[in-house]
């Protein structure tokens, strides 16, 4: 099926399959940001912004795209300006395979986005659906905080 | 020495260490890419009209093929090639990819006509497209001949045993017919002699689980001939050179392999797990083939850590001076023994030297085989399962002579300038080298701890306060850096006319930030800044040999192997300026990223470069060094941590562990941080949840993130990583290891800490709350 949406700011038109996850549509049309790691929803690397919300888009079919307006890491920097959640996740040291980055930068940006400047455990909480196996954490909350109190 | 003295322990050589670029916290070179989401994992590779690659894999624990029929997938539209036993070479070899000749037993093959774990491969499938490649297998009807099976390791030597490896082919394995991969034994002095003179013993049995490495990227590989026929394989691994030569031995083909960005590896990516598939495909098809595991397979059919059990027996006078220990362990290597004598000798090696003023010491046990998911190489690599043991026993030996366990560790634990004999007897697979410890600051990580801690005052609070119990713990870690006079690293670095340089490594960055850190040892020795640094890491066909990412030997070997290019690249660059000065060659100096002379001159790296290019004595400066270890200079670290215990329901809660950890010069103090940081939660996941379960049959039951749980933002309290005052005399300006050694310490920890808290010994990891609940009622300390 045909469907229309708006990915990072342009509006996008393609032919989906009826049961093509939204993971594997983003990434067959090139947003390689969006990571695989577990195909269940549990790991959140496949996380995007669908209407101002954090999803996984391993758990949502692609036709369910259709007139929404989605967000990945690919869109948040523009003209090589980062968003300030990618710098602080840089300054900070929150990355080191960087598998999971993405991820924990979309679920951040979503909750930026609702909760501008969020307490250290809103932040926690706001993130707690994305895994991270190499930093425990520490430096991921430090980021985000980070770049939130320079809003 | 009483620990409780106000003394502060004295603290030397940081007034020597002048450094501009190394000990700094510069940015991860790789971050902006990683942060921007660029595609630079296997799986972000588009190689035009590659095959799908899918492994059908067994639903028996252990069972002989008689039959498999493909004619069904083969007639399915778009499905390339369907691959069973007999079309693959039938050469034995190790997935493990370590030093060659490895010292793991050859028994595997790339499709066998046995089948020995639920998730073992007994068919390649490749097709056009994912879904046709699963329509396919289901498609493949193979018959088995099931046989009985072993899934409880502490059953595989039992009389009657079924024989996992009855297969003529197998090289290297110790027993194969009682199921025993390996074997190891060592002893000095005699431990029950020492024993029977001790006024305070103790004896008991330890158990370690097979924790998952659960690395957010799945295993993956795609590969293909290039346009001039070359075999060309991406994959995720951490040993790209072993890779290359393992595949040479099973296939007879040349190849050249590509490590790209790697999305975490923690050991598991230390073996050779779809390479061989691919490959397999490719030479069969002419064509690409791509396959990336799915989080199942990668948790049911790739490695887990080793699980292993220790009887461990240890005395000491009433003085309090530890005379001796002994320790009997028995390892489960799963369906094949990789890694498995290694990882167990390890369990000894990175554990035992730490005591070095005992009388005896014995160190033994059995490695074998159980018709479970291979276990491997896995952060600690065995040093977690004996520390487990040696530290819990020997907290149990403090409170049994009246002594804080600080005091009792520190006393009878190994300081600057002294050896063990245990290093020499002890190696990876073999025997070991001789050293004399250059750095060794544990008394510092104890002392100034347990201050920053608040250890004593801590102690004295009241342990169990209504529904809930706190306790306090210690734990005492060594590990290595690098395998001593085996592993090797290489460098090469390359000056360009823009005054940059590549520095081109075998050394394999899987999100440790090696690259960064190799850069800054570069950029130091060269008097320049990171930013001039171009790094190429791990491509077989372009960077130097390099043993790859393991045995906390990156920053060691591949940094002293850098350090060494780049002092040579150094001697180049002022010879070729005092060639276009005609200034003497000890009147010029090197300053950020240019050759000063005395009398003021003074020419850029870029100027350099370009004369030489063009004008003056042409010529490439270019350079590549090598460095093999003749010693392994442990990092120390000393680890504190609070517990709660609900006694409602049993639960562990760690509020918060302080890490005080010498590893010699941290090169880069947020990446070293990390290192710490992530091993300690992985150690507070293994300690407190994470294990696979089999059922009867032999089917993992906790194959996915939904059953098998990882530490998520909520399980991580706090935790605090302080560096001591270090310098390794023979490491790259004084750096030793420190990506291991956080895994050492959280479970010994925190299972002092309950005793602390409750006065339970637990022997079992990971404590699950339901069992400890059991405990805590059976003493009547529930509500």
């Amino acid at each position: 099926m045909l469907v229309r949406f708006n990915l990072n700011g342009e509006e996008i038109e393609s032919e989906v399959r009826d049961d093509e996850r939204a993971l594997d549509f983003l990434r067959r049309i090139g947003m390689k940001s969006v990571k695989e790691g577990c195909g269940e929803g549990e790991c959140g690397a496949c996380t995007i912004i669908v209407n101002g919300r954090n999803v996984v888009s391993c758990l949502m079919l692609a036709p369910e795209l259709d007139g929404t307006e989605v967000w990945t890491t690919e869109g948040l920097s523009f003209k090589n300006e980062l968003d300030p959640i990618q710098k602080a996740f840089v300054d900070e040291g929150a990355i080191q395979c960087g598998f999971c980055t993405p991820g924990m930068v979309m679920s951040a940006k979503a909750l930026l986005m609702k909760n501008p400047q969020p307490t250290v455990e809103e932040i926690k909480k706001g993130m707690e659906g994305n895994l991270c196996r190499c930093t425990g954490y520490f430096k991921i909350i430090e980021a985000v905080k980070k770049a939130a109190d320079e809003n | 020495m009483n620990v409780r003295e106000e003394r502060s322990v004295a603290t030397s050589l940081s007034s020597d260490k002048n450094f501009d670029v190394v000990n700094t916290s510069v940015e991860k070179i790789d971050g902006y890419a990683l942060v921007k989401g660029k595609p630079v994992f296997t799986d972000d590779f588009d190689v035009p009209d590659s095959l799908i690659v899918k492994i059908l894999r067994s639903p028996h624990a252990h069972a002989i093929v008689k039959n498999v029929d493909a004619s069904k997938a083969l007639e399915l539209s778009g499905v390339a090639c369907v691959l069973t036993y007999k079309d693959v070479p039938r050469i034995a070899f190790t997935r493990a990819g370590q030093g060659y000749p490895e010292p793991s037993p050859y028994d595997t093959f790339v499709l066998d006509k046995k089948v020995r774990y639920v998730g073992d491969a007994v068919a390649i499938v490749a097709a056009e497209s994912e879904e046709i490649a699963r329509k396919a297998l289901k498609l493949i009807k193979v018959e088995y001949d099931v046989l009985d099976n072993i899934i409880d390791y502490e059953h595989a030597m039992d009389e009657n045993a079924p024989i996992i490896h009855d297969e003529s082919e197998i090289s290297g394995a110790y027993d194969p017919k009682h199921n025993i991969a390996s074997h190891y034994e060592m002893h000095f002095g005699d431990v029950d002699e020492e024993l029977s003179k001790c006024d305070v013993t103790t004896e008991k049995t330890f158990y370690t689980p097979n924790q998952s490495h659960a690395m957010m990227e799945p295993h993956a590989a795609i590969s293909y001939f290039d346009a001039n026929g070359r075999l060309t394989i991406i994959t995720s691994t951490q040993v790209p050179y072993h890779v290359r030569r393992i595949i040479k031995r099973i296939f007879g083909v040349e190849s050249r392999v590509i490590k790209p960005r790697i999305g975490g590896g923690f050991g598991g990516k230390q073996a050779v797990h779809v390479e061989a598939y691919v490959t397999a495909v490719t030479l069969k098809t002419g064509r690409p083939a791509r396959c990336i595991y799915t989080r199942k397979e990668t948790m049911t059919a790739s490695n887990t850590r080793h699980a292993m059990r220790f009887k461990i027996r240890v005395g000491a006078d009433k003085d309090a001076n530890l005379r001796v220990i002994d320790m009997q362990g028995l390892s489960n290597t799963g369906a094949y023994g990789e890694h498995a004598l290694t990882t167990f000798m390890v369990a000894g090696s990175k554990t035992l030297p730490l005591y070095n003023k005992v009388n005896a010491v014995r160190f033994m046990g059995d490695i074998v085989y159980t018709n479970t998911e291979s276990a491997g190489a896995f952060r600690g690599y065995g040093a977690p399962q004996g520390a487990f043991a040696l530290d819990c026993a020997l907290d149990e030996l403090a409170h049994k002579l009246g002594m804080d366990p600080v005091e009792f560790k520190l006393k009878n634990s190994i300081r600057e300038g002294e050896t063990s004999p245990v290093f020499k007897v002890m190696g990876e697979g073999r025997e070991g080298v001789e050293q004399i410890v250059g750095s060794c600051k544990i008394e510092e990580c104890a002392i100034e701890g347990a201050k920053l801690f608040n250890w004593h005052e801590k102690r004295e609070r009241q342990r169990i306060e209504g529904t809930k119990a706190h306790g306090y713990g210690v734990a005492f870690a060594m590990q290595g850096s690098s395998i001593p006079a085996i592993d090797m690293g290489g460098a090469t670095i390359k000056m360009n006319d823009d005054g940059t340089f590549n520095l081109m490594i075998g050394a394999t960055d899987l999100g440790t930030g090696s690259d960064t850190i190799l850069a800054q040892i570069a950029a130091e020795a060269l008097h320049t800044s990171v930013g001039k640094f171009v790094v190429y890491s791990s491509d077989t066909d372009v960077t130097p040999f390099d043993k790859g990412a393991y045995a906390s030997s990156t920053t060691y070997v591949s940094g002293n192997a850098t350090k060494r290019a780049a002092e040579r690249m150094a001697r180049e660059i002022l010879k070729a300026a005092s060639e276009i000065t005609g200034e003497s060659v000890e009147k010029l100096h090197l300053e950020n990223g240019k050759v000063i002379s005395k009398s003021g001159k003074s020419l850029t790296y870029s100027e350099i470069q370009t004369q030489l290019f063009y004008t003056f004595k042409q010529r490439q400066l270019e350079v590549t060094e090598s460095f093999v270890s003749e010693v392994s200079p442990p990092p120390y670290m000393v680890t504190f941590a609070e517990i709660e215990i609900d006694l409602e329901t049993g639960k562990v809660d760690v509020m918060s562990m302080l890490n005080y950890v010498d590893c010699g010069t941290p090169i880069n103090p947020l990446l070293a941080r990390g290192q710490v940081e992530g091993a300690s939660s992985q150690g507070i996941g293994m300690a407190l949840y994470e294990e696979h379960i089999f059922d009867k049959n032999g089917r993992m039951v906790t194959d996915d993130f939904f059953t098998y749980k990882v530490p998520s933002r909520d399980d991580i309290k706090k935790i605090t990583v302080k560096f001591a005052d270090s310098y390794e005399p023979t490491g790259p300006f004084g750096a030793k290891s420190v990506s291991e050694i956080g895994l050492d310490t959280p479970g010994p920890v925190i299972a002092n800490a309950i005793f602390d808290a409750v006065g339970i010994r637990v022997n079992r990891l990971p404590i699950k709350s339901e069992d400890l609940y059991f405990k805590l009622n059976e003493r009547g300390l529930t509500p």
